[in-house]
C-alpha cells in the first residue's frame, strides 16, 4: 500500500516510460481516431494505443524539485512529476494541498522559485501565460473566463486574432476542432445562452484553437453534473487518442480513477505518491491524500457535557445565484453543540457551509429560524453583540475576513474586539494595553514576527492564523467558530492550532468546526454531520466512520446514519461515548 | 525591531522628498519650455510669499481648504469618495447665511446657532448620498456629484430679490448678519487673521483625536482597510456609511464659514465655489493626515498668491494650475511606489527573518535525528 512517509517518498510508477522526446505531431487532427482508449485499460496498453497512432509516448512535460514559497500562502516545495504525451494525467490532493499554485507555476501565471520545468524534453521558464500557450500548454480555469455578450466564434479568437484572422479561415479552423475532436460547438450561438457544459467545451476549444498540446483542466467537473462529467470524460479521451496530453486537476477519487491513466497526489504542498488506477484503490487515494503521517488531530478523552451552548433551529437562506434562479443555500439546518462538544461539518465547499458560518456570526438575514447561544435567544442580535455574547470566530478567508493586512499585528489584535478590553476603555482605545496583550500573544501563541508593528500581510499563513487563534481564544469564547481552521497552514503551526481547540474544548469550549480535511475532522470532531445542497444530509461517529463513507454522503450519495449502529439520532453526545480506539483514518 | 522603525522612518521622508524634487523638476522644464527662466520664477514666488501681508493672506486662505480636505479625508479614510463637499458647504453657508440674517441673537447664541445650521445642513445634504448608497447601491460618486448641481439650482432659486435675498448693485445675497455676530479676528500686522482659525485647528484635532483614539475611528479606518473583514469583526458597514458620510457633511458644512463669518457676512452670487474640489486634491497632498493637509493648505494658500505675482513678471498665469496638478500628482505617485515598495520589502524581510529561523531548527533536527 502506498503509504508514505515525510522522509522517503514512495514513487508507484510502473510505466514510466521515458522514451526518446519526439516532436509532437504536427497537426492535431489526423482524421478519425484508430483507437478508443477504455478509461481502465493499463497504461502499457496506453502506450501501445500511442504508438499505434503514431504518437510519441515519452514526457510531454516534467517538473522537478519545484518550489514555492511566499507569505500568507503554503507552499509548493519539492514537486516531482512527469506527464506522458497522449495520456490523462491527474493530480489529487485536498482543498489547499497546493495544486492550483502548482497549475499556476506550469501556465506561467507564478515563477518557481527552485526547479525546472521541463516541456517536450527542453528547459523551459515561463515569465507569462504568453510563454506557456506558446510552448503548446493551454489552461482551462475552474471559472470560465467567456464574455456573455459575444459569440462562440467571437470568443473563441478574442486575444487570438492573429492566428486565423475573425473571419472563414478561423470559422473553417473552429469546424475542423470541433469535428476532430468532437466537441459539437456551434460558433454563432451566444455565450450567454450556452449551459455550463457548453461554455466548459468552449474553453477547451479556446484552448486548442490557441495551439495547446498540453491541456490543464482545474476542477473541471466542480461545476457538472453527472451526465455532463461522463460527456466531458468522453472529450477528454478523443483528445487523449488524437495524441493530445490532459492534466486533470481534481479531488473526486471516482472520477479522477475512471478517467486517469496516471494519478499523481499531492498534498500539503508536495507530491507524495505516482500511482496508476489499476494499482490502486479509492480507499489508498484517499489515505495518500489525507496522510497518516501528519501529527494527529485526534482527540482523546470526551469532554462532551449536556449543557447546550449553540442550539440552531430551522435555519432557512436563499440566494439568487448567477443565473437569476433562487435556491436555498441553507434549509431547515437545526442542530445542537454541547459545552466542550466539537460539532464537525464536513462538505464539499460550496454546499451552504460558508452561510451557516455567516448565519451563526450574524453576517447574513436569516428568512427563518433560531439562533441560541447559552440559552439565549440571539437570532436578532448584530455580529457584535454575538462576538461580545461569547462567540470567537476563526474564518475561513483569513485575508478577506479575518485580518486587516495592511494593518499592524496590534491593529489585527483589535480587530473583532474593539469594544472588549485590552482594546479600548470606553469608548476610547486602549493602544498600550492592545499592544502589550499584542506582545503576549506572540509569545504565547509562538507567532513568529520580528514584531507587533509590521504588518500582518508580511507574516506567512501559519503565522496569521495563529495571530488569529490567539486573538480569538485570548477572550475565552463560549463558542468557537472554526472554517478551515489549518488551511494552508504549516504542519508545525497545525499542531498547535489542534492543541489550542482541544485544550479550550476541555474547559467547555463549544466548536463548530468546518473542514475540508477529512482527518481533520474525523480527528478533532465529538459529532460529525455532513452537509449536501444546503442541507445537513448525515450524520456519523468519527470513531468508527471512514473517509470514504464520509465522501459518499458529501457527494450526496448516501444520508442519514452513515452506520448500522443506530437509528438515525441527530442529536446527542454519543460521540463522547467512543473510547481511546484508534483513529478514523485507521480503522478502515 | 529598532531596524525597522528606523527604515520606516527614511520611508517617511522618503515619499514627500522624492515628490517635492520630481515636481519641481517637471515645472522647471514646463517653465522652460514656455521660454522663462524657472528659477527666477522660483525666486518670485519665494520672495512674494514670504512677505507677511502674504502670510496673512495665505493662512486665511488655508482656513476653509483645510476644512475641505478634512471633509474629503474623512470618506477617503473608508473608502468613500465624497466629491459633494462642494455643494455640501455652499448649501450649508446659504442656510446658514440665511438664518443669521433673520435672527438678531446675542452673537454668543448667534454664532453657534449659525455654525450649527451649516454643520446640520450639510450633514443632511452629504447624509442623503450615504442613504442611497446603502439603501439603493447607488454609488456616492454619483450622487454626490449630481447633489451638488441640485444645491446650487436650490441656492439659485432662492438667491433672488422678493425670496430669500436683496439686490445690492449686480448681486443679489442675503441680509448681513448682524455685527454682533461675526466672528473675531487675531490682529496682526498689516492684517488680522481670522479667528475661524480656530474652528480648522479644532476640526484637526477632533478628527485626528476620534479617528486615531476611539473605538468608532478603528471600526470605520477598519472599513476602509477590508470592508469583509470589518463586517465579519462585527462592524454594520451599511450603518457606518452612513455615519462617514454624515460626518464628512458636517465638517463640509464648516468650509463656508470662515467666509460667512469673517469675510462676506452674507451668502451672495459672488460666495466662493470650487473649494470642496479644492479640498480633494489637498486631502490627496496630505495624505488624509490632520498635520499633511494642513501643510498641503498653506501650500495651496502659497501657489495661488504667488502665482497672481508671476503674472506680473510675464510668467504665463497658467503656470500655477500646472504646479498644483503636478504636485499632486507627483505626492500621489511617490506616496503609491513608496508604500508598495515598504510592503514588498517588509515582507520579504519577514520572511527572510523566518526561513533564516525554519533552516536553523531543520539543522537542529537534524543533529537531534543524528544523536537519536
Amino acid at each position: 500500500m502506498p503509504r508514505v512517509g515525510p522522509g522517503h517518498r514512495a514513487v508507484l510508477r510502473t510505466a514510466d516510460v521515458l522514451g526518446e522526446a519526439e516532436p509532437p505531431p504536427s497537426s492535431g487532427v489526423s482524421g478519425e481516431c484508430v483507437i478508443s482508449t477504455s478509461s481502465s485499460s493499463p497504461p502499457a496498453a496506453g502506450a501501445a494505443a500511442g504508438h499505434e497512432t503514431g504518437k510519441a509516448s515519452g514526457p510531454a512535460v516534467e517538473l522537478h524539485g519545484i518550489t514555492k514559497r511566499f507569505p500568507g500562502v503554503v507552499a509548493n516545495h519539492d514537486i516531482d512529476f512527469a506527464v506522458r504525451r497522449g495520456t490523462v494525467h491527474a493530480l489529487v490532493g485536498e482543498n489547499g494541498a497546493g495544486k492550483s499554485t502548482l497549475m499556476k507555476i506550469l501556465y506561467g501565471m507564478q515563477k518557481p522559485d527552485e526547479g525546472t520545468i521541463t516541456v517536450d524534453g527542453e528547459q523551459v521558464s515561463f515569465a507569462t501565460p504568453g510563454d506557456a500557450i506558446a510552448r503548446g500548454i493551454g489552461m482551462v480555469h475552474q471559472h470560465f473566463m467567456l464574455a456573455d455578450n459575444l459569440t462562440v466564434l467571437e470568443n473563441t479568437v478574442l486575444g487570438a486574432e492573429g492566428l486565423h484572422g475573425i473571419g472563414a479561415r478561423a470559422r473553417k479552423k473552429i469546424k475542423e476542432l470541433s469535428d476532430a475532436y468532437r466537441l459539437g460547438i456551434r460558433p454563432d450561438v451566444l455565450v450567454e445562452e450556452l449551459g455550463v457544459a457548453d461554455r466548459q467545451r468552449v474553453e477547451i476549444l479556446k484552448v486548442l484553437y490557441r495551439g495547446a498540446r498540453t491541456l490543464i483542466l482545474d476542477e473541471p467537473t466542480a461545476v457538472l453534473v453527472p451526465q455532463e462529467v461522463e460527456a466531458l470524460f468522453e472529450n477528454l479521451r478523443e483528445l487523449k487518442a488524437e495524441g493530445l496530453t490532459v492534466l486533470f486537476i481534481s479531488h473526486k477519487l471516482g472520477e479522477v480513477l475512471s478517467v486517469a491513466d496516471d494519478i499523481t497526489v499531492v498534498r500539503r504542498g508536495t507530491t507524495v505518491a505516482s500511482v496508476t488506477p489499476e494499482e490502486t484503490t479509492p480507499k489508498q487515494l484517499a489515505e495518500l491524500m489525507v496522510g497518516s503521517e501528519l501529527p494527529s488531530p485526534e482527540t482523546r478523552e470526551s469532554t462532551v457535557t449536556t449543557t447546550p451552548m449553540l442550539r440552531v433551529e430551522g435555519l432557512r437562506l436563499s440566494a439568487t445565484d448567477t443565473d437569476g434562479a433562487v435556491r436555498a443555500v441553507l434549509d431547515g439546518i437545526t442542530f445542537t453543540i454541547h459545552k466542550g462538544e466539537v460539532l464537525g461539518v464536513a462538505g464539499v465547499e460550496g454546499n451552504g457551509q460558508a452561510e451557516l458560518v455567516e448565519a451563526v456570526m450574524g453576517m447574513r438575514e436569516l428568512e427563518a429560524g433560531m439562533v441560541a447561544l447559552d440559552g439565549a435567544d440571539i437570532s436578532a442580535d448584530s455580529t457584535r453583540k454575538r462576538r461580545e455574547g461569547g462567540i470567537g470566530y476563526i474564518p475561513e478567508d483569513r485575508h478577506r475576513h479575518g485580518l486587516l493586512l495592511e494593518g499592524t499585528l496590534w491593529e489585527n489584535r483589535i480587530l473583532g474586539h474593539v469594544t472588549e478590553p485590552p482594546s479600548s476603555r470606553g469608548q476610547l482605545l486602549d493602544l498600550a494595553g492592545a499592544r502589550a496583550d499584542t506582545v503576549r500573544i506572540v509569545g504565547e501563541y509562538d507567532v513568529r514576527t520580528p514584531g507587533i508593528e509590521v504588518t500582518a500581510a508580511s507574516l506567512s499563513g501559519g503565522n496569521q492564523q495563529k495571530l488569529i487563534v490567539g486573538r480569538e481564544m485570548s477572550h475565552h469564547p463560549k463558542l468557537l467558530i472554526a472554517a478551515h481552521p489549518t488551511r494552508g497552514v504549516d504542519v508545525g503551526a497545525q499542531a498547535q492550532i489542534w492543541d489550542q481547540i482541544r485544550e479550550a474544548r476541555r474547559e467547555g469550549l463549544a466548536v463548530l468546526l468546518i473542514s475540508a480535511d477529512l482527518d481533520e475532522l474525523i480527528g478533532l470532531s465529538d459529532t460529525l454531520r455532513v452537509m449536501y445542497r444546503g442541507r445537513l444530509v448525515a450524520d456519523a461517529d468519527p470513531a468508527t466512520v471512514t473517509p470514504e463513507e464520509l465522501g459518499s454522503a458529501m457527494t450526496g450519495a448516501a444520508s442519514g446514519r452513515l452506520e448500522q449502529v443506530q437509528d438515525a439520532v441527530p442529536e446527542g453526545p454519543e460521540g463522547s461515548e467512543r473510547s481511546e480506539g484508534p483513529e478514523g483514518g485507521e480503522a478502515r | 525591531m529598532k531596524k525597522f522603525d528606523k527604515d520606516r522612518l527614511v520611508l517617511a521622508f522618503g515619499a514627500p522628498l522624492l515628490a517635492l524634487v520630481a515636481a519641481l523638476v517637471i515645472t522647471s522644464g514646463v517653465i522652460g519650455v514656455t521660454g522663462k527662466d524657472p528659477f527666477h520664477a522660483f525666486y518670485v514666488m519665494i520672495d512674494f510669499g514670504s512677505k507677511s501681508d502674504s502670510q496673512v493672506w495665505i493662512i486665511n486662505k488655508a482656513i476653509p481648504y483645510y476644512l475641505a480636505a478634512v471633509a474629503v479625508a474623512i470618506g477617503f479614510r473608508m473608502n468613500l469618495f465624497n466629491i459633494g463637499v462642494d455643494g455640501q458647504y455652499r448649501i450649508a453657508a446659504f442656510a446658514a447665511a440665511v438664518v443669521g440674517g433673520a435672527l438678531t441673537l446675542p452673537g454668543i447664541v448667534q454664532i453657534p446657532v449659525i455654525i450649527i445650521v451649516a454643520m446640520l445642513v450639510g450633514a443632511v445634504w452629504a447624509g442623503i448620498a450615504g442613504l442611497l448608497k446603502t439603501t439603493r447601491g447607488v454609488s456616492e460618486v454619483v450622487t454626490t456629484i449630481m447633489l451638488n448641481f441640485i444645491a446650487a439650482s436650490t441656492i439659485g432659486y432662492f438667491l433672488q430679490d422678493g425670496r430669500l435675498a436683496v439686490k445690492d448693485g449686480n448681486l443679489f445675497h442675503t441680509p448681513d448678519i448682524p455685527a454682533s455676530s461675526q466672528f473675531f479676528t487675531i490682529p496682526t500686522t498689516p492684517d488680522p487673521i481670522d479667528g475661524t482659525l480656530i474652528l480648522a485647528v479644532m476640526t484637526g484635532a477632533a478628527y485626528w483625536f476620534v479617528l486615531g483614539r476611539t473605538r468608532f475611528g478603528f471600526d470605520l479606518r477598519a472599513v476602509g482597510r477590508s470592508e469583509s473583514a470589518a463586517s465579519a469583526s462585527g462592524v454594520s458597514v451599511k450603518r457606518m456609511v452612513v455615519t462617514s458620510m454624515v460626518l464628512s457633511g458636517t465638517v463640509a458644512g464648516l468650509v463656508g464659514m470662515p467666509t460667512l463669518l469673517n469675510k462676506s457676512f452674507n451668502y451672495g452670487t459672488d460666495f466662493p465655489a470650487g473649494i470642496g474640489f479644492t479640498g480633494i486634491a489637498i486631502a490627496l497632498l496630505g495624505r488624509n493626515h490632520p498635520v499633511g493637509m494642513a501643510l498641503g493648505a498653506l501650500l495651496w494658500g502659497f501657489l495661488e498668491r504667488t502665482g497672481t505675482q508671476l503674472e506680473f513678471e510675464e510668467y504665463a498665469q497658467e503656470i500655477v494650475g500646472v504646479m498644483q496638478g503636478v504636485i499632486v500628482l507627483c505626492v500621489v505617485i511617490a506616496y503609491e511606489v513608496v508604500r508598495r515598495y515598504g510592503l514588498r520589502r517588509q515582507q520579504r524581510q519577514v520572511g527572510e527573518e523566518l526561513a533564516a529561523q525554519a533552516r536553523k531548527s531543520d539543522t537542529d533536527n537534524k543533529k537531534a535525528g543524528v544523536s537519536a
